[in-house]
Formats: C-alpha cells, sequence, structure tokens
C-alpha cells in the first residue's frame, strides 16, 4: 500500500491564518471564492504533486462559496479531510466537496451571523465605549484584545473539529452544544440591549409643563443669609435639608416622562426604528432623518 | 493643528489597515473604536479620538456585511472623521461635528466598496487563468492585490484629507452656526436606536423579549455598571438554559410513562 499522505499541523496552521484573509477578494461574482482557494494552498501543494492534478483542485476551489468569515474555518475544517480522503484514493468527487461546502455554508451562516455581529461584537463594543467616553483607553485595549481573542480561538478550534470529524460534522452541527450557545448568546444580548437603550439613546424633551410658586422655606432666601463665608455655609446646609435653590419649581416634559420609566422616549425611537427597519427603510436614511429631526426639534425648542 | 511627514505617514497607515479591515472583518481595525484611537495615537490626540471612536461605536454596533449586503463603512467613517478632528483642532470640542461628518462619510465609503469589490470580479477571472495553470505564486499575488485594492480605498482620501490640510478643514467647522451643532448633538443622542434597532431585529424572538425588559428595567438604577448588567445577564442566560433543560427532561420523562399510559387506555 502506498504511503498515506496526510497534513501536517504546520499547512494547517497555515491554512488557518491564511483563511484570515478569505474576504479579501470578495466580489459580486463568486463572492470569497478567490480567499477560500488562497487558504486551501498549503493543503493543494501538500496533498497533489502533479501539475495536472494541482490545477485541477485550484479550479475546483474558486467556485462560488460565501459565509459568515469566522464560520468558514469548520467548512475548512471538513473540506481538509476530504481533500486528504480524496488525494489517498478515495472515492470523493468534485461534486461531493462542493455539496458539502454549500450544504454548510448557509447553516452555519446563520449561526456566524447573530452570534458574532449581532451579540459579542455589540456586547464588547458597548462595553468599550462606555469606557472609551470617559477617555479611558482600556476600552479599544479591551476590545481588541477581547474580539481577536474569541476569534482566533474560535477559527482555530472549529477548524480542528471540521478536520477531525470530516464528514460527519453536520451531525454535531445539530447536536445540543452549539444550540445552547447561540439562545444563550441571544439571551444574553437580548439583555444587554435592553439595558443599552435605556443608557445610551438620550432624548430630552425641553418643554416647561409647569411652573409651580414655592412656599416660603422650602426654598433657600438668598436675602435673608448672612454674609461671607457664614451665609455660603447657611445655603449649603439649606440644600442639604432639602430646600430649593429658587423660589419655583420646574417641571419638565422630561421629568414627567422620566416618573414613567427613565428612557421612555428612547425605547419608543428604538421600536418606531425597529417598525421602520422592517417596512424596508435604509438604516442611512433613518440616521439622516434622526439628525435632520434633532436640528429641527432643536430650533422650534422642543429639545 | 498641522502634521509633521512621519504623523502623516503613520495616519495613512492606519487608514490602509482600516481599508483592509474594511472587507476581511477579522482583526477588526476599521471599527471606530479601533480606528479612531490609532488615529489619535499617531496624532497625539488621543482623548478625543478615544471619544469620537467610543460615540460612533455605538452608532455603529448593528453595521454589519451579512451576505453579499454591504454595511454602511464604519472604516472610512471613523478615519476620516478622526483626521478631521484632529486637523480642525477643536480638541473635545469638536467631536459633535465630527461625528455628524461621520455619517455621510459611511455612505462614500459604502460607495467606494462597492466599486472595489466590483473590480474585483475581475481579478478572480485572472485567477481563474492562474489555477489552469496550477501556478499558487499568481493566485496568492492576485488575492494580495485585491487586499492591497481594499487598503488604498481608505489610505487615498485620508491622504487627500491631510493634503487639503488643516485650514480649509477648521474654516468648515467653524463656519458651522451652533443651532446646527447643537441640533446635530440632540439627533447623535437619537441615532444609536438605529443601531440597536438593527441588532433587535436579528435577535428577537417572542422566547427572549422579557429579557430586553428585565435588561431595560435594570439600567434605570445608576449605580448598577454596564460591566454589573453583563454579569447578571450572563447568570440569566445560565440559568434559563438550565432551566428549559430540566422542564425538556422532565417531559421527557413524563412522555415515556404518559406513552404506556395512553397505550394501556387505548388497547382498553
Amino acid at each position: 500500500m502506498a504511503e498515506q499522505l496526510k497534513l501536517t499541523k504546520k499547512d494547517r496552521v497555515s491554512i488557518w491564518w491564511r483563511s484570515t484573509f478569505i474576504q479579501g477578494s470578495w466580489n459580486y461574482e463568486r463572492m470569497q471564492n478567490g480567499g477560500w482557494a488562497f487558504s486551501m494552498i498549503p493543503a493543494i501543494k501538500r496533498l497533489y504533486k502533479t501539475k495536472e492534478d494541482r490545477a485541477a483542485a485550484l479550479q475546483r476551489h474558486l467556485e462560488f462559496f460565501n459565509t459568515h468569515p469566522y464560520v468558514a474555518s469548520p467548512i475548512i475544517g471538513v473540506t481538509l479531510a476530504l481533500e486528504e480522503e480524496r488525494a489517498n484514493g478515495a472515492p470523493v468527487d468534485d461534486k461531493a466537496i462542493q455539496g458539502v461546502k454549500v450544504g454548510m455554508m448557509g447553516p452555519l451562516a446563520g449561526i456566524g451571523d447573530p452570534t458574532f455581529w449581532f451579540t459579542v461584537k455589540p456586547i464588547l463594543g458597548a462595553l468599550a465605549a462606555s469606557l472609551a467616553l470617559t477617555g479611558n483607553i482600556l476600552g479599544p485595549i479591551l476590545y481588541f484584545v477581547l474580539w481577536n481573542l474569541i476569534r482566533m480561538g474560535f477559527t482555530w478550534y472549529t477548524q480542528e473539529l471540521g478536520y477531525k470529524a470530516g464528514s460527519k460534522i453536520t451531525e454535531d452541527l445539530s447536536g445540543g452544544l452549539l444550540q445552547d450557545i447561540t439562545k444563550g448568546a441571544s439571551i444574553l444580548g437580548m439583555f444587554i440591549l435592553g439595558a443599552l437603550v435605556n443608557r445610551w439613546v438620550s432624548v430630552a424633551f425641553a418643554p416647561t409643563v409647569s411652573e409651580v410658586q414655592l412656599d416660603e422655606g422650602a426654598y433657600i432666601d438668598w436675602d435673608e443669609l448672612p454674609g461671607g463665608t457664614e451665609g455660603m455655609r447657611t445655603a449649603l446646609e439649606q440644600q442639604a435639608a432639602g430646600r430649593s435653590l429658587s423660589d419655583t419649581s420646574v417641571t419638565t416634559l422630561q421629568d414627567n416622562l422620566d416618573s414613567l420609566i427613565p428612557g421612555l422616549a428612547g425605547l419608543l425611537i428604538t421600536l418606531l426604528c425597529m417598525w421602520l427597519l422592517r417596512k424596508k427603510v435604509s438604516p442611512i436614511v433613518m440616521i439622516l432623518g434622526l439628525f435632520a429631526i434633532g436640528i429641527v426639534f432643536h430650533v422650534i425648542g422642543l429639545m | 493643528m498641522d502634521l509633521t511627514m512621519i504623523q502623516i505617514i503613520l495616519v495613512v497607515i492606519v487608514a490602509f489597515l482600516a481599508g483592509v479591515e474594511g472587507i476581511l472583518d477579522e482583526f477588526h481595525f476599521h471599527q471606530p473604536i479601533i480606528a479612531c484611537t490609532l488615529i489619535g495615537l499617531v496624532t497625539g490626540e488621543v482623548v478625543p479620538c478615544l471619544i469620537l471612536g467610543g460615540t460612533l461605536q455605538l452608532i455603529a454596533l448593528g453595521w454589519a456585511n451579512i451576505g453579499a449586503a454591504v454595511a454602511p463603512d464604519a472604516a472610512l467613517a471613523s478615519v476620516a472623521s478622526a483626521i478631521i478632528l484632529v486637523l480642525g483642532g477643536q480638541g473635545e470640542e469638536g467631536v459633535t461635528s465630527a461625528i455628524a461628518i461621520a455619517v455621510p462619510l459611511a455612505v462614500a465609503g459604502l460607495l467606494l466598496t462597492i466599486i472595489v469589490r466590483t473590480l474585483a470580479t475581475g481579478i478572480v477571472h485572472l485567477m481563474d487563468a492562474a489555477a489552469k495553470e496550477g501556478n499558487f505564486r499568481k493566485i496568492d499575488m492576485w488575492h494580495i492585490i485585491a487586499i492591497i485594492m481594499q487598503g488604498l480605498r481608505i489610505a487615498i482620501p485620508a491622504a487627500l484629507i491631510v493634503a487639503i490640510g488643516a485650514a480649509p478643514v477648521r474654516d468648515l467647522l467653524t463656519a458651522m452656526p451652533a443651532w446646527l451643532t447643537d441640533g446635530l448633538a440632540v439627533g447623535g443622542g437619537m441615532v444609536v436606536a438605529v443601531g440597536y434597532a438593527m441588532v433587535i431585529n436579528m435577535m428577537a424572538t417572542r422566547e427572549v423579549w422579557p429579557f430586553f425588559a428585565i435588561g431595560f428595567v435594570l439600567a434605570t438604577i445608576p449605580s448598577i455598571t454596564l460591566l454589573g448588567l453583563g454579569g447578571i445577564g450572563v447568570a440569566l442566560a445560565l440559568i434559563y438554559l438550565a432551566l428549559t433543560k430540566q422542564g425538556g427532561s422532565g417531559g421527557g420523562g413524563n412522555g415515556n410513562t404518559g406513552d404506556p399510559l395512553g397505550r394501556i387506555i387505548d388497547d382498553y
């Protein structure tokens, strides 16, 4: 029996590194195909020796491919296993390889997009942004380090998983672990989003609803205070005792809304945006629209 | 503020990295919080750029390339607005107007990336030809050229803005009347809602909506930090998963004992 062709760990690390650039030649015709072929090159070099075999392998890996860039890794792993079998004489034809790729890319993109783009990224991004807004450089550092650790860990581990499981990976996906992760991630994501909408969508209505003249003794009577530092101390003491600074109590529309629950207006705007998105209104139009509303409402004194 | 030659070169390098990442989406150099901070680091205006990055990051939370759809371009938005902020020399006060500039820039960046992605179609045909010859080197080369094109997509506009210079940029910013900048600040407080709405639309199911409500209400307590809320969120998710499993296995158990009973009844 001929010597078995086998991919070394060095090959697989090299493929893993190259797969970082899978979207590099993203194009409207076959999308990630160029990056896919670019990633497979170390394997093709190892497994096929004649020029004809190599040309055929390159051509079959330039077929259409598109998925979430990180979940491409388990698909690469499986494809590596299939190519290895094929190079060792197993009857794995072009159709089987393309079938596995196409069969896996849809469902896996369905996991990758919500997990990475809509859970990990917003949570890390919001955490880092809240640090950055206070001028803390730890924000971006934290984001960069955590994001890349998660990403590189995920892509390497799943590529190895795919390689070892070979064609059996599709069964593994229907197993419980990935489902648990997806569901847990969406629970955490929604929870954090609720908090973010409350904290970060800032809407403040300016109009005054009522102005009430306060009773004597409910406010600091500035004319009656003793002079100098003594007066300052008395004023601070009176304020600490709960006296108002002026003789009228102003209630704005915002105060009224806040007494229902703080952040209500932000929530309503978010729900409105969701509804508009479902009506296929472009996000860019909505962003520009909100800026326009901000300017108009500010000019007429509503905000 | 005028930049030295070394600073200009570094800015263009940062812009190039952001452009490359705008397509790769791997290391995330194009995310506002990273890109703006890097521009801040190389120009010495760290704090204003950090704040700009944080604010833009919140706006861009939900921007993602899904399938063939192209999101508003965070790379050009963050790099160019950070450069304008630095050149304007207004420090932290310039952040609001820089944010207002960032949004049209995101649209411009989107158009640029669509152009480059169309050009890349030509490149894969060259790769096809290289594949027929079995030429690995040529495929590597064309792929790297495609990546470089994406980098130049941001590096060239960045260099242009630097070349125009600080004075015109500053004139543009100071020419903005107060009602406009204040109004933009009001609008800026609201636009983050669009990003959240995109994310929620992706994740929301009947099952997870209650967690949104809990998060919203808990966030009204100002003394709980975002990190603290994260802790509560993780705990809730773990509890929920554990409980559904119990419920599931309990249900299965009931099913097993229920089934024979049902059969007995049927037989009877």
